[in-house]
């Protein structure tokens, strides 16, 4: 399984090597805004997505990111720019909607429902059925076995599907969740801030997942504030902040340093050092802060 | 934790594992099937007559009353809302087909189709206003209650000058309606009102719906997560009020029996009702909160209601009584249900 799966890796990576860019994005942003109110939640933000490819969206809280994957996912509506799928330009209206174009979103908190069975989880909403009107029933059987093969295609070995999903970890649950949009034959994938809430190896595991989700062909997007799970799998880097692009890079032009200093800023990170200083902060820890100063620093 | 340690590493070796005890101990509805078991053998032990078929009929007959609005109201705990407006909208079906069918001098058939309509509309509004203004439906349906037993008085004695609505024994329909609303079937020389009938079909129908229906994979998310359910494209809004309808479903037919099964209605009845239905739904193992729960469960709700309700005047006691003892069970029910469900879910 592992070896198979290195070697379909390597293979891919060959393939995406010569970096052929489809002529027409599978989904793109251009100068998209959105305000509530007064409030401008999210101004000129351009980015691309593509097949096989991942685009990161890096900010910290209140960056922006949230507005803009609403928008992408239809639970919003953006009133700047244009949101195009294979350069024809769209608005979503429902989240409906925006599946139906092939977008599907894994939220961080919401996506599943924790007292259904995985099963019940993985096909709510496109359940299988069979039958005629009012009599259609639900081929369990069927959904249950395809549940199991796609999940364990995806790497991971359940138990029983007929558990609740609740009971599973929280990277697994992502995972599910991943494999169920791969399933339904989304093209684009969003993955909001899949491992926020997860350990080191949890999130590791997760990574994987979308490394996978992108050799199957998908455009994924991937939101979070960790370059340090970003920079290993992304192609492409927006970045955020207060609802505005502070930069968007090709992985080419970028390193994970710089994309660190750029998230981070680094006056933030010297006022930061200064401050744990003085409240006697332990010596290490402002040694390590002081030393990213100087990273930072020498970057600009 | 050794069991875990020997567990074989193939993956379907693995399945069967899980204690088939434990898997049945983690269905909704064992707590109060345990319960009625306890409460079955207590009551045929302190009573001779309790089990003798005819009062058995009675028991079921008490039971099916409950139960045909603990059917939808079990389907709408578990779509995660309840309604507390059930008791008082029976009576309004049931005064609305009387009345017009009375008022107009029409065959009664017209009034029943009538009050099926005005039923679903209740359910609907409930619905609607609930989905539209996003208040709990504790406020919404308590404003409805408040509202239909206010309507109810005061129209019936605004139509018919009375607080109960005049008699319609004579007219058209009435007999062919009261064959299938409030009849009796002989069974082995027990006679068994085809309400216990009407109940079990519902149910069945209700456990098919929800277990094996597209539907009833979104009534279990809306009620176990609504904004999940709606980010992966249920319609959140439509399933809702689609419950509240199948609730003023279930009220129309026990408003049409208890209409049928005498020949005129009460107009100030059916207040307080609505907690007995809410009462079997959680006797029956639905999770106050949604998202759990099951038909069959109520069902079993129901029919500790209607043993304990009979029971206690089969056993001669004062049925002054018998509140205090509906607390008490409800209250054992939930403790037993949290129990079992815990311990199963820990396995």
């Amino acid at each position: 399984m592992n070896a198979n799966r290195i070697d379909q890796q390597t293979l891919l990576q060959n393939e995406q090597d010569p970096l052929t860019h489809t002529p027409v994005h599978l989904l793109s942003l251009d100068a998209v805004g959105k305000n509530y109110g007064n409030i401008v939640a999210l101004r000129d933000v351009t980015m691309a997505v593509d097949n096989g490819r991942v685009t990161c969206v890096l900010g910290d809280n209140g960056a922006g990111k949230s507005t803009l994957i609403k928008i992408i996912a239809g639970l919003h509506q953006h009133d700047a720019g244009t949101l195009k799928i294979m350069g024809e330009e769209r608005k979503f209206t429902s989240p409906r909607d925006a599946l139906d174009a092939g977008i599907a979103t894994v939220y961080q908190d919401l996506a599943v429902v924790p007292l259904m069975p995985i099963w019940r989880n993985f096909f709510l909403g496109s359940e299988l059925t069979s039958g005629f009107g009012p009599f259609k029933s639900l081929n369990v059987q069927q959904m249950k076995d395809i549940t199991k093969k796609e999940l364990a295609e995806m790497g991971i070995d359940l138990r029983d599907v007929e558990q609740p999903i609740g009971q599973l970890s929280g990277g697994e649950r992502q995972c599910v969740a991943i494999a169920r949009a791969v399933y339904f034959g989304a093209k684009v994938l969003i993955l909001d801030e899949p491992t926020a809430a997860l350990g080191v190896k949890q999130s590791g595991v997760v990574l994987r997942y979308i490394l996978q989700a992108r050799d199957r062909g998908l455009g994924v997007i991937f939101i979070t504030h960790n370059p340090h799970h970003a920079f290993p799998v992304g192609d492409r880097f927006l970045l955020l902040k207060r609802g505005t692009s502070i930069g968007y890079y090709d992985k080419k032009d970028i390193t994970l340093d710089e994309l660190t200093a750029q998230m981070a800023g680094g006056a933030e990170l010297a006022e930061l050092a200064h401050e744990l200083q003085q409240l006697g902060g332990h010596n290490d820890i402002v040694k390590e802060v002081q030393a990213d100063v100087a990273d930072v620093n020498e970057h600009r | 934790m050794t069991q875990t340690l020997t567990r074989p590493p193939v993956v379907d070796e693995r399945v069967g594992r899980r204690n088939p005890l434990q898997k049945l101990l983690g269905r909704p509805e064992v707590g109060a099937l345990v319960g009625a078991i306890v409460l079955f053998v207590f009551f045929a032990s302190v009573s001779q007559t309790f089990i003798q078929p005819n009062a058995f009929a009675t028991v079921l007959y008490g039971s099916s009353t409950i139960g045909i609005m603990a059917v939808g109201v079990s389907l709408l705990m578990i779509g995660g809302e309840f309604d507390l407006s059930t008791g008082v909208a029976v009576i309004s079906s049931a005064l609305t087909a009387s009345m017009f069918s009375w008022y107009f001098s029409v065959n009664v058939w017209v009034g029943v189709v009538l009050a099926l309509v005005v039923s679903l509309g209740i359910g609907y509004i409930n619905g609607w206003i609930l989905m539209k203004t996003k208040l709990p439906s504790f406020i919404v349906t308590l404003a409805t209650f408040l509202m239909l037993t206010g309507l109810n008085l005061g129209l019936t004695r605004l139509i018919g000058g009375g607080v109960s609505s005049p008699s319609i024994s004579t007219m058209d329909g009435f007999a062919s309606a009261q064959a299938v609303f409030s009849s009796s079937v002989n069974i082995g020389g027990v006679e068994v009102k085809n309400t216990v009938f009407i109940w079990i079909v519902l149910v069945a129908v209700a456990s098919w719906v929800l277990l094996r229906t597209k539907v009833g994979n979104w009534i279990f998310a809306v009620g176990g997560d609504e904004n999940a359910a709606r980010a992966v494209g249920v319609p959140v809004k439509a399933t809702k009020i689609g419950l509240f309808m199948a609730v003023g479903f279930c009220g129309w037919v026990l408003g049409m029996h208890n209409l049928f099964a005498f020949d005129a209605v009460q107009s100030g009845e059916g207040v307080g009702n609505e907690f007995l239905y809410i009462i079997a739904a959680v006797i029956g193992g639905c999770l106050l909160t949604g998202g759990y729960g099951s038909a069959v469960g109520g069902a079993v709700g129901a029919f500790i209601f209607g043993m304990a309700n009979k029971g206690i005047v089969y056993a001669q006691w004062n049925p002054d009584w018998f509140k205090f003892f509906l607390g008490l069970m409800l209250l054992l029910a939930t403790i037993v249900n949290l129990i079992v469900k815990r311990r199963a879910e820990l396995k």
